[in-house]
């Protein structure tokens, strides 16, 4: 794939690597028994622990690790059995210690990978660096008062796993692919929400310029994203940035950057030299993590189907394409309904291919309509399978099926009982159909020696004239049948 | 009531020879008659009776049931407001109470009022709290002497019989050391013995609490209410907490005592290493062996611990930004003043000193230089001991290199005051037990100490050997 950038003078490749913070699903906080709860009033769910009250020390929440180790092992990662708490330190009135509790030296997670899929079909490895657990700081808000600035504690000490990636990505496409692919891992994982709306995963992006097959440029950091598609936007517009400096003869300083959704741009929020010091030390408040074997093997057993092993059980079991079974993948909450439904019946698993179409053609167009997920789909898999089933057998029409799709999906009904009660059955008597194609012969003569002389489009007017006679019931293959012996 | 002991105390409790309150209201005329000596900075008449009355009328029987303790004001209080010292806690009344100060309210201590300190315990001298110096009881009228520190309060309130016993907290000598200056038995158990939790931190990984007593029974009893294990606390250790009261065993025979080469450093004062020589052939008459053994990395333990300490502390003082609670300078105009200004203005010079020196030794670039490698001096040190305690029972030593010197005397030169520690400080940063008891005085009668130290948890057996020195005191 060419994924180089044209700027005036020269062709340009972006180097991109992603710092991505997901806060792990957890009842209460890394370091003390405070609720996580999202959405509560201000600095209700603080422990003493979380205001840095004196005296008050951190007790590793043991929930948090598992969660971690989890994650490292589904990201095919290295699991360090050693592992350190180091405080990082710095002021600011949302961070009540001082210093915010991180892993530097020796994070709880070593090196993983992560593989994204193309349209075309191909696919690309992107390393993991590291992984490692910190607390969160509270929020300052700004907004309340214009003299004076307030601190909300709530978020105060909430487990985040930090995890990087190596810079492997070259371009937005890959970055969002990436991102999306990492963040269905979390939620089939269970270890992250993945809900980037209310803050749940963010990303801080390194991004690069160089000409082809020079070294490495000078990184700009792009710091707290919270969407995919802002995530794109802050790449292509500081990409282009970057290239038109170099261009125009510039030096890239190495900044620290802020993404402004409104104005789709970048701009600065501290150099190199404003950098802080954050004089890491380890936590003499925590002791050094160590894990036994048989603890993570524990762990590994918890690991459910992740979204590669379903991809390609998809692939070999029911003959999907790779660019369908990630479509069906990249959502747990999807792939987990295709799961439903194809269990209902073997004829199902034989058609895998139509239930994929009509979940991504009909149902998705649905959904998407209305806003919903497809867990709060008004079509339960069951019923879903019901109606693919009387599609296979021929008991209706694909294009009846479409109706009878959308009273299921107004009514939350069967689909058996709408055929039933409509009379929507597939008539795929040959005695019927023939009376039917007879009484359309005998009324268009004229057609029909039209057709005989050679006219052949004109099978499709006598076949839509007695789908309408059957009020589309005919099954389509027996009349086709049909016609054609009877206009020979 | 002057030098009552514990257990004689408990009995005219039970036998109702004297009631709670009258015994507290003893203790609040001492205090009251030697404010002076600004052992107390904070207590409070009223409340105590309260207290008193209540055990008074409280049918169940604890093991400390009345006994009147003071209080280190570095132990966040329920109750009482907790400073530790400093200008930037002035107005600080936690909501919570320490764990081990709940385990002595629990055992029905009654607690007279919080002692004076160092400002955050950073200290020798008990001259840098923004509450006043405390005054040695031993001084004379026209010589004031420091009562050492930074548990200087706890210490001179036990000398002056104000309390029962007092908490104290040591992280590179602050019990041992004002014991020593001021005649009474201070004991620090090993690291992880008492729960640090609601302790005011200095410097995580040395601070350890601990008691002043007047003498080995008192402290092994209050030594045993305050231990024990909390999982709140990551560093607290679960193991078995021995009656220390009921096992004491004053014999020593086939005890084999280590005499560090180490600690015989030039420059100190004849009277100490009298002293010294003295308790060695005591325990020598008791049966014990002598043997002398080395602890070479000695040397390197004050400058290691002079950053590991303010390290540590630079950090933990970081949440006193005058954001959340405690002191808030007035004079603020920005975020960073608001830092700058509640800062300077609410740190002594002393904490300061600590903050920027352990800034510095965290740097980008003097990190590995500082930090690393006193990290691995620590290592060393802890091995020197790990070593000794194949070949003895437990090392001898002088608690201190002079006896207790007179206010304002190391007021200007930190080094100096630092060498106070010197032979408190390598076992600190081992993490082990260590006592000092009261034996001997110097030429102008002032009390001088030894300290007995032992393996992690040996708590009992330094009791023991104490118990001994103790009654063999000449």
């Amino acid at each position: 794939m060419n994924n180089l950038t044209k700027g005036s003078k020269y062709e340009w490749e972006t180097i991109i690597g992603l710092e991505i913070h997901a806060q792990i699903s957890s009842k209460s906080k890394l370091f003390s028994s405070s609720s996580t709860k999202f959405g509560s009033e201000p600095n209700t769910q603080v422990s003493l622990v979380d205001a840095a009250m004196p005296g008050m020390l951190p007790v590793i929440n043991e929930h948090c690790i598992r969660q971690a180790i989890k994650t490292g092992l589904g990201l095919n990662a290295k699991i360090n059995k050693f592992s350190i708490f180091d405080r990082k330190n710095y002021f600011y009135p949302d961070l009540p210690q001082g210093y915010q509790i991180s892993q530097y030296k020796h994070p709880i997670v070593g090196e993983g990978v992560v593989t994204i899929d193309f349209k075309d079909g191909s696919s690309k490895n992107i390393r993991i660096t590291r992984l490692h657990l910190e607390q969160d700081a509270g929020k300052s808000l700004h907004d309340q008062n214009p003299q004076k600035t307030y601190v909300d504690l709530n978020r105060s000490g909430v487990a985040l796993m930090e995890i990087v990636s190596e810079p492997d990505m070259r371009s937005s496409e890959e970055a969002s692919i990436f991102i999306t692919k990492l963040r269905s891992i979390l939620m089939y994982l269970g270890v992250c929400d993945g809900n980037m709306q209310e803050g749940s995963l963010r990303a801080d992006v390194n991004i690069s310029v160089r000409k082809i097959d020079s070294d490495l440029g000078t990184r700009c950091e792009i710091k707290n994203l919270n969407s995919i598609k802002f995530i794109k936007q802050a790449i292509e517009f500081e990409s282009k940035r970057q290239i038109k400096i170099l261009e125009e003869g510039g030096i890239i300083e190495q900044n620290t950057l802020l993404f402004d959704s409104t104005t789709g741009k970048t701009k600065s929020m501290r150099s190199k030299e404003e950098a802080h010091d954050y004089r890491y030390f380890p936590d003499p408040d925590l002791l050094p993590l160590k894990l036994e074997d048989s603890y993570i093997d524990l762990i590994k057993k918890e690991i459910p189907e992740l979204p590669d092993n379903r991809k390609n059980r998809y692939k070999n079991d029911y003959g999907l394409s790779n660019y369908d079974s990630s479509i069906l993948t990249s959502e747990k909450s999807v792939s987990d309904f295709f799961d439903k439904v194809i269990n209902i019946n073997t004829n199902l698993k034989k058609e895998a291919k139509l239930v994929v179409n009509w979940i991504t053609s009909e149902l998705f167009a649905f959904l998407k309509k209305d806003n919903k997920s497809i867990e709060d789909s008004p079509i339960s898999p069951e019923n879903f399978g019901k109606l693919i089933q009387l599609i296979i057998s021929d008991k209706i029409s694909g294009k009846i099926a479409k109706d009878v799709f959308e009273e299921m999906y107004k009514f939350n009904k069967s689909p058996d009982i709408i055929v039933q009660e409509k009379g929507l059955n597939q008539v795929s008597d040959t005695k019927e159909i023939e009376k039917i194609i007879n009484n359309i012969i005998d009324t268009n003569q004229d057609r029909v020696k039209e057709y005989k002389a050679g006219k052949n489009k004109l099978l499709g007017f006598f076949v839509g004239l007695a789908m309408k006679e059957s009020k589309g019931r005919a099954n389509p293959k027996i009349l086709n049948k049909i016609l054609i012996e009877k206009l020979k | 009531m002057k030098n009552q002991s514990i257990s004689d105390t408990l009995k005219l409790i039970k036998s109702k020879k004297i009631s709670i309150k009258e015994l507290s209201n003893n203790y609040i005329n001492e205090i009251n008659k030697n404010k002076d000596l600004n052992a107390f900075i904070y207590f409070n008449e009223e409340k105590i009776l309260e207290r008193a009355e209540k055990l008074d009328n409280m049918k169940e029987d604890l093991p400390l049931k009345g006994i009147p303790l003071g209080i280190k004001d570095l132990f966040c209080t329920k109750n009482m407001p907790t400073t530790a010292g400093s200008k930037i806690l002035s107005n600080f009344q936690p909501t919570y109470e320490s764990f081990v100060t709940k385990k002595l309210l629990n055992s029905g201590a009654l607690f007279l009022g919080k002692t004076n300190l160092d400002e955050f315990a950073m200290g020798s001298s008990t001259t840098t709290s923004f509450f006043g110096n405390t005054i040695n009881p031993v001084s004379s009228e026209n010589k004031k002497l420091v009562p050492g520190g930074s548990s200087g309060g706890s210490a001179a309130a036990v000398a002056a019989n104000l309390c029962l016993g007092a908490t104290g907290t040591d992280t590179g000598g602050s019990i041992r050391q004002p014991a020593s200056f001021c005649g009474v038995i201070g004991m620090k158990p090993t690291y992880g013995l008492c729960s640090r939790w609601g302790i005011i931190a200095f410097s995580s990984s040395l601070d350890q609490a601990g008691i002043f007593a007047n003498n080995i029974q008192d402290a092994s009893i209050l030594m045993y209410e305050m231990a024990g294990y909390d999982p709140n606390d990551s560093t607290s250790s679960n193991v078995e907490i021995p009656k220390y009261h009921d096992n004491l065993n004053s014999n020593v025979d086939g005890k084999i005592i280590g005499i560090p080469e180490e600690y015989s450093l030039p420059g100190i004062s004849d009277e100490i290493n009298q002293v010294w020589d003295k308790a060695i052939k005591v325990f020598e008459k008791g049966g014990a062996k002598i043997k002398k053994i080395k602890l070479p990395h000695t040397k390197y333990a004050l400058p290691a611990y002079y950053i590991i300490a303010p390290a540590e502390a630079s950090s933990n003082l970081a949440r006193y930004d005058g954001v959340k609670y405690g002191f808030r300078s007035e004079n603020i105009s920005s975020l960073e003043e608001m830092y700058e200004l509640t800062r300077s203005e609410g740190f002594g010079k002393e904490v300061k000193r600590r903050i920027l020196i352990g800034t510095y030794v965290l740097s980008a670039g003097y990190y590995d230089a500082y930090y690393i490698k006193a990290q691995k001096v620590r290592k060393l040190i802890s091995n020197d001991f790990r070593d000794a305690f194949k070949e003895c029972d437990f090392i001898l030593t002088p608690t201190t290199p002079s006896p207790a010197f007179p206010i304002g005397e190391k007021e200007d030169d930190p080094i100096k005051m630092y060498l106070n520690d010197i032979f408190t400080v390598p076992a600190s940063l081992a993490g082990l037990p260590g006592i000092s008891i009261p034996y001997g005085t110097s030429k102008e009668g002032l009390p001088l100490g030894v300290q007995i130290l032992s393996k992690h948890f040996n708590e009992q057996e330094i009791f023991n050997a104490g118990y001994y020195l103790e009654q063999n005191n000449e």
